[in-house]
């Protein structure tokens, strides 16, 4: 994506952004909350149109294209919202078998063990007849994540897949992406504020602040850059906001 | 705020409302002629549009009949016409009260319900989801939601003509003592099959319009659940609108 701008009335979010990424690759975005992270990953798929720039998916710009070749595109990505955006008229199992019914022709059968595969990935194994309402807020993300690896699509992009769940549940997911990757090498883009699973996850590490990305490295250069907003980052360190009268937003 | 200025920001929100309609109109069509056709989908819809306004529909209907027979009774009294009662309730209902009252009904009921659904959808990202999913969002609601109103509401039009003549049967038999022989007679002395189709036909555009306004003010929807019940009331409003003044054209062209 080139030169990406984006603004909600007066509020300008995405700032002439340019972020390529390479086919296979894994990237983490990390930025402070309200930077516009997760409306950069909306941009990637086009559910958000650019006010300004250009999105390419394989060099074909996305909004240049007919409604139905962006569709095409958008089916071999994957995205797990950050509140799970599961569809509630529908129980987990068929939330999951959405995709896989729609745009394969697998048989009932062969949905049915995919669906159970993919629960079972995020340790939720067995759940498929419970509604979205009777979940908890982070078995919900774990369920829009398993929705999203469903058709194994070549890109993946994952809103904030570990935030608000416990250290074991979150490691247990950081494994399943890190399996994915090297499974079957996906381009995966994440967002997350937990360094220890964007350390783990990623290839590269991007900071998005002030609507442009900041500092984009391999992780460990990324852990050792002595830039002050990735140090601030990486230290927890609100003071610089606190001091020039912003509100110290909690930056991990 | 000045009145001019009002007057010209209430035009401009109604230009874009129309505009908004017809352009996912044209999005409705075009996804009613891809694949995937979702049968299931459109059943699910007939069943529940049909199910929820069937009560309502059928208890407006009785009642509207009863109250013309007995509103009407009094009135043609005055010049001796009693007898032409059963006409006018029958004429009334067939092409005016019947499909106007159930396009109503099924407005605060259905339509509200397509908004609400929609709306929630929206602000929880579930429509963002169906995109990201390669689903057409506007394909997968609005296709057997807007096909079902224009299939149901014809048939709810049918039952509330019968129920509505026989209010007006039981109130002038029972309770002001018509003939009832002459009074069945008069029901259908001057009522064309014109008039069954008319009526139906209203029914069928007030389905469309209906369901399309509910699912575009959910789809419409921002501002979290505020803007939920915003979209809710407002389907409700521009629905009921949409129907009577669609009704009165209308009836110019079908007559
Ligand atoms: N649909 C919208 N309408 C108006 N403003 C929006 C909209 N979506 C996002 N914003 C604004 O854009 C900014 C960035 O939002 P975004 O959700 O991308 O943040 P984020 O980086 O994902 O934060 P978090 O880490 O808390 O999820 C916010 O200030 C938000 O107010
Ligand atoms: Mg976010």
């Amino acid at each position: 994506m080139t030169g990406l701008s984006k603004r909600f009335g007066a509020k300008v979010v995405l700032d002439g952004l340019d972020l390529t990424i390479a086919k296979g690759q894994s990237i983490v975005i990390l930025g402070k909350s309200g930077t516009g992270k997760s409306v950069l990953l909306k941009h990637m798929i086009g559910l958000l149109t650019p006010d300004a720039g250009t999105v390419e998916v394989e060099g074909e710009d996305l909004w240049g294209a007919s409604r139905s070749r962006r569709d095409e595109i958008r089916r071999r990505f994957g995205m797990s919202f950050q509140e799970g955006a599961l569809f509630d008229s529908m129980s987990v199992g068929e939330n999951i078998a959405f995709p896989l019914k729609r745009h394969t022709q697998m048989t009932p059968g062969e949905v049915r063990a995919r669906v159970a595969e993919c629960l079972s990935l995020v340790k939720l194994h067995g759940i498929e007849g419970k509604r979205p309402s009777e979940l908890s807020g982070g078995m919900r993300r774990r369920v829009g994540f398993a929705r999203a690896i469903a058709l194994k699509p070549e890109v993946l992009l994952f809103d904030e897949p570990t935030t608000g769940l416990d250290p074991i549940t979150t490691d247990v997911l950081a494994r399943v992406m890190i399996d994915l990757r090297d499974r079957m090498n996906p381009t995966m883009v994440t967002i997350t504020h937990d360094l220890k699973v964007a350390f783990e996850v990623a290839e590269r590490v991007a900071l998005l602040d002030r609507g442009k990305i900041l500092v984009d490295l391999p992780p460990r250069e990324f852990e050792a850059s002595s830039d002050p907003g990735v140090r601030a980052f990486v230290q927890g360190d609100g003071s610089e906001d606190a001091e020039s009268g912003l509100p110290a937003e909690a930056a991990v | 705020m000045g009145l001019l200025e009002t007057v010209g920001r209430l035009a401009l929100d109604a230009l874009e409302f129309h505009g908004r309609c017809i352009s996912l109109l044209g999005l409705t069509v075009r996804g009613l002629f891809r694949k995937p056709f979702d049968g299931r989908a459109l059943a699910t819809q007939v069943v529940r549009v049909g199910f929820d306004g069937l009560p309502v529909v059928l208890l407006t209907a009785v009642f509207t009949g009863a109250v013309l027979a007995l509103q009407t009774y009094v009135g043609f009294k005055r010049f001796h016409a009693e007898a032409w009662v059963g006409s006018v309730v029958a004429l009334s209902m067939l092409r005016e009260l019947a499909p106007v009252l159930t396009g109503l009904m099924v407005t605060g009921r259905s339509g509200s319900a397509m908004a609400a659904e929609i709306g929630s959808m929206r602000v929880t990202e579930q429509i963002d989801a169906l995109v990201s999913l390669a689903t057409d969002p506007v394909q997968y609601l609005f296709v057997p939601r807007i096909l079902a109103g224009i299939i149901v509401l014809p048939m709810l039009v049918v039952l509330a003509n019968a129920l509505g003549i026989t209010g007006g049967y039981l109130v002038a038999v029972r309770l002001l003592g018509a003939n009832p022989v002459v009074y069945v007679q008069n029901t259908f002395q001057f009522l064309s099959l014109n008039d069954l189709w008319s009526g139906l036909i209203k029914a069928g555009v007030f389905g469309f319009l209906l369901t399309l306004i509910g699912c575009q003010q959910g789809f419409d929807t921002t501002g979290g659940a505020e803007g939920v019940g915003r979209a809710t009331t407002a389907a409700v409003v521009l629905g009921s609108l949409a129907i009577l003044v669609s009704d009165f054209f209308l009836t110019k062209v079908l007559f």
